[in-house]
């Protein structure tokens, strides 16, 4: 058997570390990894943030990002080692065998410069193809892609198009010179899910017509799944797990890799009927100094004690909707019922009880907490502000918010930058807490934490629930999520709400046009689900 | 006084013996200000350590005698600016509209003429004393310091932790002295460092072109002004504020540099 | 109307807002202010009678905001006024002044900008390792002594140590460019050293910002020559914050020379103002400061003209 286009063994990556106020020192950032990839394959790399899957990915053209050292192992790309291949030989392997697509295209491509320009430059330096064969390559590979008018798209700036269409121009750069390998690295990440499933089908298609090899790297297994034919799962730099798609998602080997398989599946029960402890009433709501609605008349109610999960995707006004209910932004028409009383549109109008009863947590922690402030004084804040709690009372107070959000004694006298990101937003939830809440906007709350930390802020949400009897407005734009913890759930899009009810009633067919296109949309831990939904469109689009 | 870097504790020792040295004038210079007490630019000697000036006065006693009216006027100068600025540009980032639009106008105007030109403008028709000349530098600057900490709070205003308070129910002035203040406070210090160089180099010009410090009491940049002459006849004494004042102005930078540098990794970052 | 055509036209309305404002603040600032111009031009000994007689010569009996729009009346006409001390029509004796001020500017310019471009690319280049670190310790040193000092360091030096150059820049209309230039040797060197720091500095940041945006890897990656990288990618996104740079530094040029001509007494327009302060001229001072404000905010709606004109986002609307 002929040897794979890419081996790897035993890759050892370092890097050096300069913590503030101390000596720079070496610190391993990738260890003891080995794999090999055929021609015409794909490699899933899957891991959560810092667990090196970026730099082995990068590893594989012999390049390291900002002082990172491929310090051991061997990389045979084409039955030679390019670990040390001086810069002339890495230069002519870069963009003639292997070629990368970036996670955020929009940062990637030259904002001066047209994008056939681009995407042929490669092809035209490395002498690959005549100018003309190039041009004529990158149009068939946009329409292939899906994107809208290949033949003048190319005449664009990178500005002038979307995201989501610039991250499959993107693709056709990377495709364009006929290389042996491509690397995407989180290429759909940046996207809105239902732009995520057109690029993935389009890459996915692109790979099996020009035959070549890819890694594809993520964090979401989901996606990896429809599109590699093996995968590895990455820790902290190490392998956790290597095997075929199909073992690893159906029959997974290790505790970590279980754990990644089985993320979101909480089983949550709808509760039944309650008293609604918040009523949003025709809300109708604009910017200032802007001529349109960002809401258009929202109807939703929340029972005490629930979850109501708002769904949307970027642009939808579901982050607007809860500027209003907690008042910095006033609605332009409508009422807000909150406990049993109005709501003033105004904050500043608000009573105290109003503004103690309503609390918010964000989905980045790192800036909803003053970094010059201990966690003590987070938490304890409120419990001096709303209870008046002071000194010996109050750390007692606080230490109990503390157990109760499972952290420990030793947290209370820490900073914030001392923390990891799970932990900040255990704070954060202690802080709102504090308060004694009715209800609790969560707005992302989850979005920027690896998936299994995730995990544990949502079971840990439901948990306090439970004890606190707490209400919960959960903004978010993942249906994993919503699937995990709602009670009723409203869909919306474009400033208003398109669906709503019952979290059964809502996930139940019949669907609304955007509920279908939205909940088709989110990768199921299945294979072959990515081409059953293709199917599935292409068969609606033509019986319409 | 574990870890700080060798250049900033450099620079703290430079900058400490500056201040003492102004502060103790009195003490430490051999000879009165005006005193003369030698001939015409004597070259230096047990008697006169860095020789005498122009008119015979002992130039050590003159440097330091000079470098506590700069420091001087420079400290208040800098203090004016800050106080000044600081709370004008706090004020415009945390109310905003129209007090904000003035304020910033107002600024953009002052800073479409260059502070030397402005304070030659204004020199031209006030009388030249030492509240005159911190006054005038002082409010020139400030314009500058308005800029930055207005930057500074409208970045901080917009946190997540800015609005929790806010929606918690906090008044305006905890909000700026408990959320804002705290995380403003070092890019501040580190400007502070920065203007108060700016100010030495300001006062020095101005009084080298007799336009500052009025004779005889004596400045660094008046020290130049008096023994410019000598210098075609090879007489560097008009050069010795040179050392002083590059020493102190580079001093105070690395201080700053390291204050700055402090904040800096200190602000986000995942850590433990 | 073409939307950056729309920009650049609002970008020189508020230049010119700005310039007509500033010259309210000159005007404001020699007037409203206490001190009395005809109590400063004949002294304390001076009669009743005499200072009403000068300030009716000189309108000071009209309301502040007559004698403004006489006085920008004027100005709008190319006439700046009478100097108090001499009597001389201010515009006749700036003319000269102006051309040598801006000669020996033009000439400073022309050795810094791309000195300080060229010292900013090789820190670029040896960012971290010792060229950087020397080039930027020596900046470091130059902007922490004030010009004049720079001045007579290089007289004692250049022209009294080691005698290479003059030490007085006296320049006129009948010597030859050579004979001009060797006199001004000296005023460009210090001029050059007090920009070179902070456009050096500055123009460091600016490529490096640019050499680190993610489009650079991407080049890099397409196996490009480390030459194409730099020309084609980073070229390219690399002007508009430099020439950003040059423009602020060339604006910065203008007050330094002030002080330089005082040092080298030089026959430009620093000295010209900094003469009319001490002799407490005001019509003088609010002409010469016009003129320096005016090439000031020049300056700075040239950068901004400039980016705006390279910036692709802006050239190719969506």
């Amino acid at each position: 058997m002929a040897e794979p286009l890419l081996t790897i063994e035993g890759l050892r990556i370092e890097a050096t570390a300069y913590p503030p106020g101390e000596p720079p020192r070496d610190v391993v950032l990738v260890e003891d990894v080995s794999f090999a990839l055929e021609k015409g394959k794909v490699l899933g790399l899957i891991g959560e943030s810092g667990a090196g899957k970026s730099t082995i990915g990068l590893s594989s053209m012999a390049y390291g990002r900002g002082g990172v050292r491929l310090t051991g192992g061997a990389i045979r790309l084409n039955g030679r080692d390019i670990r040390l291949a001086g810069s002339s030989d890495l230069r002519k392997l870069r963009g003639r065998e292997v070629t990368y697509v970036a996670q955020s295209a929009a940062a990637a491509f030259n904002p001066a410069l047209r994008l056939m320009d681009q995407v042929i430059e490669t092809s035209l330096r490395h002498g690959i193809l005549s100018k003309e064969a190039a041009e004529k390559r990158a149009i068939s590979l946009f329409r292939k892609l899906g994107l809208p008018n290949p033949e003048s798209i190319g005449r664009r700036y990178p500005h002038q198009v979307s995201g989501g269409q610039l991250q499959r121009v993107m693709t056709a750069m990377a495709l364009c010179p006929k290389p042996d390998l491509v690397i995407f690295d989180e290429p759909t990440t940046a996207l809105d899910v239902t732009t995520q499933i057109e690029v993935l089908a389009a890459i996915k298609e692109a790979i099996a017509d020009t035959g070549v090899a890819a890694l594809y790297i993520t964090h979401d297994l989901a996606v990896v799944a429809q599109v590699a034919d093996a995968i590895m799962v990455l820790r902290a730099g190490k392998k956790v797990e290597y095997g075929t798609t199909q073992q690893i998602i159906e029959t997974p080997r290790e505790d970590y890799t279980r754990a990644l398989v089985s993320v979101r599946s909480i089983d949550h029960k709808e509760k039944a009927e309650a008293e609604l402890v918040l009523s949003v009433r025709n809300v109708t709501a604009r910017y200032r100094g802007t001529n349109f609605d960002v809401l258009k008349n929202i109807n939703v109610d929340l029972p005490a004690g629930q979850t109501l999960a708002v769904v949307g995707e970027s642009g939808s006004g579901k982050s607007t909707l809860a500027r209003v209910i907690t008042g910095l932004l006033p609605a332009s028409r409508g009422e807000i019922n909150f406990a049993g009383r109005v709501l003033s549109p105004e904050l500043r109008a608000r009573s105290k009880d109003d503004l103690r009863e309503l609390q918010m947590i964000y989905q980045m922690a790192d800036t909803a907490m003053n970094p010059r402030q201990t966690v003590g004084t987070i938490i304890g804040r409120p419990l001096e502000f709303y209870f008046g709690l002071k000194g010996e009372a109050r750390r007692k107070r606080v230490q109990e918010l503390l157990d109760q959000i499972e952290m420990g004694s030793g947290y209370i006298d820490r900073y914030p930058a001392e923390l990891s990101g799970g932990q900040k937003q255990r704070v954060c939830i202690a802080r709102a807490l504090a308060a004694k809440p009715k209800l609790i906007i969560c707005d992302e709350v989850t979005s920027a934490l690896d998936p299994l930390v995730a995990d544990g802020i949502l079971k840990l949400l439901l948990e306090l629930q439970a004890q606190e009897h707490v209400a919960y407005l959960f903004i978010t734009h993942d249906l994993a999520t919503v699937r995990a913890i709602a009670d009723r759930i409203a869909v919306m899009y474009r400033g208003e709400v398109v669906r709503y009810g019952t979290k059964t009633d809502v996930l139940s067919p019949p669907f609304d046009d955007y509920t279908d296109l939205l909940l088709s949309s989110v990768p199921e831990m299945k294979l072959g689900w990515l081409e059953k939904v293709i199917e599935t469109r292409s068969m609606e689009a033509a019986g319409n | 006084m574990r870890g700080i870097p060798i250049s900033a504790l450099i620079g703290l020792v430079f900058t400490t013996a500056y201040f003492l040295a102004a502060i103790l004038a009195d003490l430490l210079a051999p000879y009165g200000m005006a005193e003369v007490v030698g001939g015409v630019w004597e070259p230096s000697s047990a008697e006169h350590w860095l020789g005498t000036d122009g008119i015979g006065r002992d130039l050590l006693s003159r440097m330091i005698y000079g470098g506590r009216t700069t420091i001087l006027v420079a400290t208040a100068a800098t203090l004016l600016s800050f106080t000044l600025g600081s709370v004008l540009g706090f004020l415009a980032a945390v109310r905003g509209g129209w007090v904000d639009q003035l304020l910033s106008r107002l600024v953009d105007l002052m800073m479409s003429i260059p502070s030397l030109i402005s304070a030659l403008v204004v020199l031209s028709v006030m009388p030249v004393t030492l509240p005159v000349l911190i006054l005038v530098m002082g409010i020139l600057d400030a314009t500058r310091v308005f800029r930055l900490s207005r930057a500074v709070a409208v970045d901080i205003a917009v946190m997540d932790y800015v609005e929790a308070a806010r929606l918690r129910g906090e008044r305006q002035g905890w909000i700026i002295a408990r959320e804002i203040l705290p995380n403003a406070l070092s890019p501040l210090v580190a400007e502070m460092g920065l203007r108060f160089i700016f100010m030495v180099l300001f006062i020095s010009t101005l009084s080298f072109l007799g336009l500052g410090v009025q004779p005889p009491l004596a400045d660094w940049g008046g020290i130049v002004k008096e023994n410019k002459d000598g210098i075609v006849y090879g007489i560097p004494a008009a050069l010795i504020p040179a050392v002083a004042i590059a020493t102190l102005a580079i001093s105070v930078n690395l201080v700053a540099d390291w204050v700055l540098n402090r904040t800096t990794s200190l602000k986000g970052g995942r850590g433990g | 109307m073409n939307p950056i055509l729309k920009l650049l036209v609002q970008r020189i309305a508020l230049g010119l807002v700005l310039l007509f404002a500033a010259s309210v603040l000159i005007f404001v600032g020699t007037t409203i202010l206490p001190g009395d111009v005809a109590q400063n031009i004949l002294g304390q000994g001076a009669t009743p009678q005499a200072l009403e007689n000068l300030r009716a010569q000189l309108g000071l009996n009209d309301p502040a905001y007559v004698r403004y729009f006489n006085w920008l009346g004027g100005v709008l006409q190319g006439d700046l006024g009478t100097a108090l001390t001499n009597g001389q029509d201010i515009a006749t004796s700036m003319g000269g002044r102006l051309w040598n001020t801006l000669f020996l500017a033009f000439w400073a310019a022309v050795v810094s900008v791309p000195l300080a471009i060229l010292l900013g690319l090789i820190a670029v280049r040896y960012r971290d390792r010792w060229p950087d670190k020397v080039i930027s310790t020596i900046t470091l040193a130059t902007v922490s002594v004030p010009e004049f000092l720079l001045g007579y360091i290089a007289i004692f030096l250049l022209s009294v140590t080691f005698p290479i150059a003059p030490s007085l820049a006296m320049i006129n209309d009948s010597m030859s460019l050579g004979a001009k230039l060797q006199a001004i040797s000296l005023p460009v060197l210090v001029l050059v050293l007090t920009v070179l720091g902070h456009m050096m500095r500055m123009t460091r940041a600016a490529i490096l910002n640019v050499m680190q945006s993610a489009y650079i890897e991407t080049a890099e990656l397409k196996g490009l020559r480390p030459f194409t990288v730099i020309a084609r990618h980073a070229l390219p996104n690399a002007i508009a914050p430099v020439v950003n740079v040059v423009m602020l530094n060339m604006a910065y040029l203008v007050v330094g020379v002030v002080v330089v001509e005082v040092v080298f007494v030089y026959p430009g327009m620093g000295q010209y103002l900094v003469d009319h302060v001490a002799k407490r001229d005001v019509p003088v001072v609010q002409a010469c400061g016009l003129v320096f404000a005016a090439v000031y905010i020049s300056m700075n709606i040239l950068a901004d003209v400039i980016s705006i004109l390279t910036n692709p986002r802006l050239r190719h609307p969506k």
